[in-house]
């Protein structure tokens, strides 16, 4: 496989608040990797940054896709690269139509937007597109609806590399199941996924997991090995204690 | 190509539906104080008359009990560069009559057009009125307009209007709606504009909810950019039993541009409730960088934003 991200200690700092500490991280093509970890220990502060939201500027280290390294770029100049990322908390749109909505990733390549493929995209995340397809993006959504759209519009884009912030979360057990595909899909074309989740259920679609912790990576490995480390071992620890862990932890990662 | 073949290009170039050769839609065709076309169908007179001096009087009357089927269209305009078009209003919808009017007002080469619209809106009892204004007024900024309308709604009666300018520039709008609500009648008043350059918006829409029952709604979404201005006054009086309203108003800033929002609400009786919301703000961020993760860059990912909320 073919690697598709590399990150080279990354350092994020927000609000003098260390939230990103030594970050190292390669994500190969049709590879999906999980990172997993406690509320608040950096997780999604990882995808902002790759993706380069505002104020998620890196102190320190590298981010290659493809080889190139793209901390300078923009938003859109790394989507356009091959480079998205589905939001924990999809924003509403008033008065954009969910059909408007997907069309936007297509339009942004320069494609063009068909009925059959803008179906094809909500079929796949269990959405029937002649009920949804003229609906707004707004509170008549339920939250569980906006993120399977949110999903489909993903799909769409067909990227190289997709962030999948919580997918799980506020979502049904169908949902679940649709996700899971959605991922497989993912994987079909070649696409690298970086799975952000605290659910041991979504790292069985994982080829591999990272373990974060207080913003630092403590333990990397196969799917199964790094759920049981979390759910038995990974205790809520003191700074001075998380040191100490990290430093052995990291030894251990190599 | 004649002032009314101009007049009605004009109106298809602004988004206008070409209907006026269809003998069952009404409507009425004016540029400045010229009376260019007018048709009326069954249940719908049109009365046009030049009064003083460029004054043109509109008065159009549904009688009672009739639906009509197809909105009535109306398409005001300047088409020279200059020029001042005034017009005076006269809407009588009679008891359990029905009407929709579509009025598009064109001014698409104005650099300096005056354009002042004073309107006497009557709804019986149990009449519908529904207005949809629509202003194109070009690119270079040139256009003022001045609009007034004064309402009443008899009981059970209905009123819905909203005020739309899309596209190109204001130049310089300053409109006050009123309406007065009788027991159970219902208003929804709506605004949606976008300014740009040195634009300036003033909207002042009313609403006075004097019979038991009545309900209003004061909606405002309004877009500024560059050193255009917005000042929008939502005022919302509740004074019978039972009477509800809400006063919404989004206004979107870029730039240097400034927004203003004042909401007033007045409750009068103890049954009665008025609530409001208001917001200025820049774009939001996460809807920003959601669609820039899709690709487009900043000022597109705007642009789909504001159209959004004011085409909501």
């Amino acid at each position: 496989m073919n690697s598709l991200l590399n990150i080279d200690n990354l350092d994020l700092t927000l609000e003098n608040t260390s939230i990103l500490r030594d970050i190292s991280l390669e994500i190969n093509e049709g590879e999906t990797t999980a990172v997993i970890g406690p509320n608040g220990c950096g997780k999604s502060s990882l995808a902002y940054t790759i993706m380069g939201l505002k104020d998620y500027t890196p102190d320190k280290g590298e981010i290659f896709f493809k080889g190139e390294e793209i901390s300078g770029y923009s938003i859109d100049e790394r989507a356009k690269k091959g480079i998205t990322l589905a939001w924990q908390e999809p924003a509403r749109f008033e008065g954009v139509t969910v059909r408007e909505f997907l069309s936007l990733g297509l339009k942004s390549r320069g494609e063009q937007v068909t009925e059959k493929k803008l179906a094809r995209a909500l079929r796949e995340v269990a959405i029937v597109p002649e009920k949804y397809l003229d609906r707004n993006i707004d509170e008549t959504l339920s939250g569980g609806e906006r993120k399977r759209i949110e999903l489909a519009s993903i799909l769409i884009m067909e990227p190289e590399l997709v962030m999948l912030d919580e997918p799980d979360s506020g979502v049904d057990v169908v949902a679940l199941n649709n996700i899971g595909n959605v991922i497989s899909d993912f994987k079909k074309e070649n696409t690298g996924v970086l799975l952000i989740t605290h659910s041991e259920e979504m790292l069985d679609f994982a080829d591999k997991a990272v373990l974060i912790c207080k913003g630092k990576i403590i333990k990397k490995g196969n799917p199964g090995e790094i759920s049981e480390y979390f759910r038995y071992e990974c205790t809520p620890c003191e700074d001075e204690d998380y040191e100490k862990h990290t430093k052995q932890e990291v030894e251990n990662v190599g | 190509m004649d002032d009314y073949q101009m007049m009605v290009e004009a109106y298809k170039e602004a988004g206008g539906e070409d209907v006026f050769a269809d003998s069952e839609v009404a409507h009425v065709v004016l540029e400045r104080d010229n009376i260019l076309g007018a048709h009326e169908v069954e249940g719908l007179s049109v009365d046009l008359k030049n009064r003083e001096e460029g004054l043109v009087g509109v008065k159009i009357e549904v009688k009672e009990g009739y639906k009509i089927q197809k909105p009535v269209h109306m398409c005001f305009g300047v088409l020279p560069e200059k020029g001042v078009q005034k017009i005076d209003m006269e809407i009588e919808v009679q008891e359990e009559a029905e009407v929709e009017v579509m009025a598009d007002c064109v001014f698409p080469s104005a650099a300096k057009v005056k354009h002042i619209m004073n309107a006497d809106i009557h709804i019986r009892k149990g009449g519908s009125y529904t207005y949809k204004e629509n202003h194109y007024h070009g690119e270079k900024g040139g256009v003022e307009v001045i609009a007034n309308s004064d309402i009443k709604l008899e009981e059970n009666s209905y009123l819905y209007t909203i005020f739309s300018l899309l596209e190109g520039r204001v130049g310089k709008i300053d409109f006050d709606y009123e309406a007065e609500l009788g027991d159970f009648s219902t208003m929804e008043m709506l605004a949606r504009m976008q300014g740009a350059e040195d634009d300036e918006i003033k909207i002042r829409e009313a609403g006075k909810l004097k019979g038991r029952g009545a309900r209003g709604l004061l909606d405002s979404k309004i877009a500024v950019q560059d050193d255009a201005s917005a000042e929008i006054l939502n005022e919302l009086t509740a004074s019978a039993p039972e009477s509800q309203g809400h006063v919404d108003c989004t206004e979107i800033i870029k730039d240097e541009a400034v927004a203003r929002a004042v909401p007033i609400v007045e409750v009068r009786d103890p049954e009665a409730k008025v609530t409001h919301e208001a917001a200025i703000g820049s774009v939001d961020d996460t809807q920003l960088q959601t669609l820039m993760a899709r690709g487009l860059d900043k000022e597109e990912a705007s642009e789909v934003i504001i159209q959004g909320m004011l085409n909501d």
